[in-house]
C-alpha cells in the first residue's frame, strides 16, 4: 500500500478519536457536575464562533453585508431561510464589490 | 428507548424529518466536497484517493488542509497530526452530544460519532436542547445524506477537477462561515451566549494573529468554555441540585 493510503488511514483513525474521545473520558463519570455541565452547554456557541470570527476579521465589505444579513434573517426565519438569504447578499454584493 | 418500540411509520417520518434537516448542511457543503475533490487532483492525489480520504475522515476544513501539506510534500506525520489538529473541536462535541444519545445501543452510539460533524452537532444539540429526544433514526436521517453527497461530490470534483469556474463570484469560499453564524445565531436564547460569543471570538482571533491555524478554533473554543464553567453555574441555568445521568 502507497504512503497515500497510510496517511489517509491514520487521519481516519485521528478523525474518529477526536469525534469519540470526549463521550469516552466523560462516560467515566457517574455524576456530571454543574461547572462542567455549564461548559458542555457553552461548547456549541463558543466551538462554532471560532469558525467565524476570524473569517470576519480577514472579509471585505460583500461579506460582511452578507453575515449581517445572515444575522437578521436567523432573528426571523429558519437556517434554510437565513443560509439563502446570506448567501444571495454575497453572490450580489460580489458582482458589484471586488 | 428501543427502536422496536417505534412503529415503522413513525420511524420514516422520523428519517425524513431528519434529511430535510440535512439539505441546508448538503446545499453548503456541496460546492467545498467539489472544491476538495479538484484540489486534491491537484496535488497529486488520485481519484480513488479522494474518494477514500473523504469517505473515511470526512472533515472538510481537515482535509483542505491536509491536503494543502500533502501538495508541499510535508512528512506524514505531520499531515495527519495537522489534520488532527483541525478536528480537535469534536472532542467538545463528542463530550456534549454523549449526553443526549447514552441510550443508544454501543453500534448505534459507535456510528452516531463516525458522522458527528459541525452541523451535525449542532441541530442534534438544539433538538435535546428542545426537549426533544435525539433518536437514531432521526440522526441518521440528519447525517446521511451529508455524507453520501459529500462523497460523491468529492468524486465529482476530482474527475471535473480544474472545470469549476470562478470561486470566488459564486461566493463558495465563503459560504461555510455564513452557514455557521447561522448555527451559532440558532443558541443565541442559551444562557450566557452573548459573553461565550463574544469571548470565543476574541479568543480566537487573538490566537489566530499569535499562535496561528487551527490551533485558534481549540484555543478560541476553550475560552469560551472555560468563561462558562468559571461563572456560578446558576448564570448558566444548572441547578447545582440536580442530578445527571451519564
Amino acid at each position: 500500500m502507497s504512503t497515500t493510503f497510510w496517511i489517509i488511514l491514520a487521519a481516519a483513525v485521528a478523525t474518529y478519536f477526536t469525534r469519540i474521545g470526549g463521550h469516552l473520558v466523560m462516560s467515566r463519570f457517574e455524576r456530571i457536575h454543574p461547572r462542567v455541565e455549564a461548559g458542555l452547554n457553552a461548547v456549541p456557541a463558543a466551538v462554532l464562533t471560532t469558525l467565524v470570527a476570524p473569517a470576519v476579521l480577514t472579509a471585505g465589505p460583500a461579506e460582511w453585508a452578507a453575515l449581517v444579513v445572515t444575522a437578521l434573517a436567523s432573528l426571523r426565519g429558519g437556517l434554510m431561510t437565513m443560509f439563502l438569504a446570506g448567501a444571495a447578499v454575497l453572490i450580489l454584493c460580489r458582482q458589484f464589490v471586488g | 428507548m428501543a427502536v422496536e418500540a417505534v412503529s415503522e411509520g413513525s420511524a420514516a417520518s422520523e428519517f425524513w424529518q431528519g434529511v430535510r434537516l440535512s439539505l441546508p448542511v448538503v446545499v453548503a457543503s456541496g460546492p467545498f466536497a467539489m472544491l476538495f475533490g479538484a484540489l486534491a487532483i491537484d496535488n497529486g492525489f488520485s481519484v480513488f484517493e479522494a474518494f477514500l480520504i473523504s469517505a473515511a475522515v470526512f472533515g472538510g476544513a481537515s482535509q483542505m488542509v491536509g491536503i494543502e501539506l500533502f501538495g508541499h510534500h510535508v512528512a506524514p506525520w505531520l499531515i495527519v497530526l495537522s489534520i488532527f489538529a483541525v478536528n480537535f473541536r469534536h472532542v467538545l462535541y463528542s463530550a456534549g452530544i454523549g449526553r443526549r444519545i447514552a441510550h443508544w445501543p454501543l453500534v448505534q452510539q459507535a456510528l452516531g460519532y463516525f458522522i458527528l460533524t459541525d452541523p451535525q452537532f449542532a441541530i442534534a444539540e438544539a433538538k435535546a436542547e428542545a426537549g426533544e429526544r435525539v433518536g437514531f433514526i432521526w440522526y441518521l436521517g440528519l447525517g446521511l445524506p451529508v455524507y453520501v453527497f459529500w462523497v460523491i461530490e468529492t468524486v465529482i470534483g476530482a474527475l471535473l477537477g480544474k472545470l469549476i469556474p470562478d470561486t470566488s463570484a459564486l461566493g463558495i469560499d465563503f459560504l461555510l462561515p455564513i452557514y455557521f453564524l447561522g448555527l451559532v445565531m440558532g443558541f443565541r436564547k442559551r444562557p450566557l451566549w452573548l459573553p461565550i460569543v463574544a469571548v470565543s471570538a476574541a479568543a480566537s482571533i487573538l490566537a489566530y494573529k499569535t499562535v496561528g491555524s487551527p490551533w485558534h478554533v481549540t484555543i478560541g473554543a476553550l475560552a469560551g468554555v472555560l468563561l462558562a464553567v468559571i461563572l456560578p453555574p446558576r448564570h448558566s441555568g444548572v441547578e447545582p441540585q440536580m442530578e445527571h445521568e451519564v
